[in-house]
């Protein structure tokens, strides 16, 4: 059965087209990449690599559109920051700078929007980069919600450091730094008025300190490494397992989910592997380094959690399965179409 | 987490399954059983139960899917009330996915509909509150389960004297479809897997029927594997003992005499109704409508400008076939070809609890081989 992403039938763009699933691929490979032909994006990492003047520079952009703006454990403006960051580090990148544009509807209040760039500041000192230009555009009340931003960055990739989907090999053990779907959940109960007695905080996190913690426990051990955004777990570890002609087998029992979490879940009929985060991370290991690298990460604050939650094999190139907790083994699809817009 | 993890043991499993290998040893002949739920159905392929079955024990999926049964004609209605002026039309977010005629409500809203995603009745009832020079049309799916919730928003509405809100009523209830399956002798079923959330609230005096005209047991079931498992072992059970009983596995939820209160209030605000199902045509008193004192509600009524109509489904599709129980999903021609989650041209594509929808999630692969 083919499941590569098929050519565009739609007349209009339907939110699905942003949900980092099978749309959103079906949206960029028929609309953008056609348009914008050139070796760099074909790869479709979270960053580009570009070498200037024997430079390796890692190069990458994105937009935030969450609401609400403000949730618990975080705020638009934090996850702005920290998801160039992260898209920087996931490369092997020391990011150096960031851009930032702004567009804010009619009437938004400066008390928040001060609030939101302070915290943006504050992001950025924690991750050591720096918001070096910027751009404002402010549009009539209803033509946008609230504030929008989009967040450019450039990082310098040391020498030696190779890390891409396409190196992950048969044998790679997958590591996750920690509890998986905090953040869209949070943002999910918030919006839907879910009070379940615990809140229920973002992870949103800038994971450069931790990624150089790995790097100096595995080196180039580290095959790959991806932050499970949009689509979560479940598409990053498609994208690999696509990528690099593998299969990749999971263990329902040891990937790290919050128990309230599960229960929200549970609740709105969501996979804990669909839902979004912002500050946790899958790293795909040689088997000999494997320890050393989960050591390392746990000795971090960021991957207190962190656990082995599965392995790569060589059969069935591009599938994704789990042994469910009950016994029994099921594949993870690559997500379609979620209905949960606007969640980063 | 205390109440999942206990109903997810593979220990458990294991047993279970040794228990039903034994019972379905003891009848030596093929066993088709229907789980009457979708939700049993999305269950059963999420945690491969169908894995733990021996050869001879079969589940075929029933109608028990709310999206999946709400007939084509239903959903190009909706789309055309979505498009009247000054409309704002709420429903369930899978509803919204499903194809009418043309596209479906999420098309018609890129297109520019008003079409709002709500997770219960009583939040298109706040849109409506919220929009007093709108008029807000709540498109109302489900079976037994959901009744109570539109009951409530309609008796809330008329409390707070709220006179811009409507329901499109596709409300169905599951005992009149198991006999139109029975009756139609398309394929031999040996028992049922009863549907527990439906059953909680309509209790299972309705299915006493199935086994006392029909002979066949009814084990009213949970949804997590170890009561799937346990409803296959109880039916199988009955089966060699040649019994036919309606059997509650389902015990932490359902009672015989079902939910007294919600059971008033639905009967209360609704009255049966004889609607057409997708894939089993038009059944008798199988649905729900709004009792003449309600009628103001009934967004039937309330657009003459919108006519309701029949149609039939795409010539490609076997979704009518899939929600009797009489093909699988993957017998369907355009099974993961023509039609997919992203562009579903049957409703068992579009729901979690769809048969295909389901299969092509998490069975397909297994089927292939994969691991």
């Amino acid at each position: 059965m083919d499941r590569k992403p098929q050519p565009l039938r739609e007349t209009h763009v339907l939110l699905g087209h942003g949900s980092g699933g099978k749309m959103s691929a079906e949206l960029v490979q028929s609309v953008f990449l056609p348009a914008f032909a050139n070796p760099t994006p074909a790869a479709l990492n979270d960053q580009a690599v570009i070498t200037l003047e024997g430079a390796r520079l890692a190069f990458t952009t994105d937009s935030f559109v969450v609401s609400p703006p403000f949730f618990p454990g975080g705020d638009i403006g934090h996850l702005a920051v920290n998801g160039t960051v992260n898209d920087l580090v996931m490369g092997g990148a020391r990011p150096c700078c960031l851009s930032a544009s702004f567009i804010i509807e009619e009437g938004f209040p400066v008390a928040d929007l001060r609030r939101v760039v302070q915290s943006m500041a504050a992001a950025a000192e924690e991750a050591g980069v720096q918001i070096v230009t910027g751009d404002t555009k402010v549009v009539e009340r209803g033509a946008a919600d609230g504030l929008y931003i989009t967040t450019a960055g450039v990082g310098v990739i040391p020498a030696g450091r190779e890390l891409g989907p396409d190196r992950v090999r048969p044998g790679d053990v997958i590591l996750c730094s920690g509890s998986i779907g905090d953040h869209g959940v949070a943002v999910m109960a918030l919006r839907s008025g879910l009070d379940f007695g615990v809140p229920i905080e973002s992870d949103t996190a800038a994971l450069g300190s931790l990624v150089e913690a790995m790097l100096a426990a595995g080196g180039a051990a580290i095959h790959a490494m991806r932050d499970p955004t949009r689509g979560g777990v479940a598409a990053s570890l498609n994208e690999w397992a696509q990528a690099a002609g593998v299969q990749i087998l999971l263990e329902e029992a040891a990937v790290p989910v919050r128990e309230e979490v599960r229960a929200v879940c549970e609740l709105l009929g969501l996979d804990p592997l669909n839902v979004a985060n912002e500050g946790k991370l899958l790293a795909a290991v040689a088997p000999e380094a494997a320890d050393a690298v989960l050591s390392a990460m746990r000795a971090h604050p960021l991957g207190r959690q962190a656990a082995a939650v599965g392995e790569v094999r060589a059969g069935n190139a591009g599938t994704v399965f789990i042994r469910t907790q009950v016994g029994g083994t099921r594949p993870v699809e690559y997500p379609s179409g979620e209905q949960l817009p606007r969640i980063c | 987490m205390q109440y999942l993890d206990e109903f997810r043991r593979s220990d458990y499993a294991q047993r279970l399954a040794a228990a039903i290998r034994d019972e379905a040893a003891k009848l030596d002949r093929p066993v088709r059983l229907m789980e009457l739920c979708g939700g049993h159905t999305h269950a059963i392929y999420k945690y491969a139960v169908d894995a733990f079955l021996p050869e001879n024990v079969r589940l075929i999926h029933g109608p028990g899917c709310p999206v999946c049964v709400t007939p084509r004609g239903r959903v190009a209605h909706a789309i055309e009330l979505a498009r009247q002026p000054g409309v704002i039309l709420a429903s369930f977010g899978d509803m919204l996915r499903v194809p009418g005629e043309k596209g479906s409500l999420l098309k018609a809203r890129a297109q520019g509909a008003d079409v709002r995603m709500v997770y219960s009745p009583l939040d298109a009832l706040k849109i409506a509150r919220e929009n007093p020079d709108r008029r807000v049309v709540f498109f109302a799916i489900g079976f037994e389960t959901t009744a109570p919730a539109h009951a409530m928003a309609v008796l809330r509405a008329e409390r707070e004297g709220i006179r811009n809100f409507y329901l499109l009523t596709s409300l169905v209830t599951m005992p009149p479809a198991i006999r139109a399956i029975l009756d139609s002798q398309e394929l031999a079923l040996d028992g049922f897997i009863g549907p527990g959330h439906a059953c909680s609230i309509s209790g299972t005096i309705p299915y006493e029927f199935v086994a006392e005209e029909y002979h066949r047991p009814v084990v009213v079931s949970g949804f997590e594997p170890l009561d799937l498992l346990q409803s296959v072992l109880m039916v199988l059970r009955q089966l060699v003992r040649g019994e036919a009983r309606v059997e509650i596995q389902y015990k932490r939820l359902v009672r015989p005499e079902g939910n007294p209160l919600a059971l008033a209030r639905v009967a209360q605000v609704f009255e049966p109704k004889t609607v057409e199902w997708r894939g089993l045509g038009v059944l008798p008193d199988s649905g729900l409508q709004l009792r003449p004192a309600f009628a103001h509600m009934d967004a039937d009524l309330a657009f003459p400008e919108a006519v309701p109509r029949h149609l039939e489904d795409p010539k490609a599709c076997e979704c009518g076939s899939i929600l009797r129980g009489a093909k699988a999903p993957w017998e369907c021609r355009i099974f993961g070809t023509a039609c997919t989650p992203e562009n579903p041209i049957g409703a068992c594509m579009v729901s979690p609890e769809g048969a295909c929808a389901a299969y092509y999630k998490y069975g397909s692969r297994l089927q292939e081989g994969a691991i």
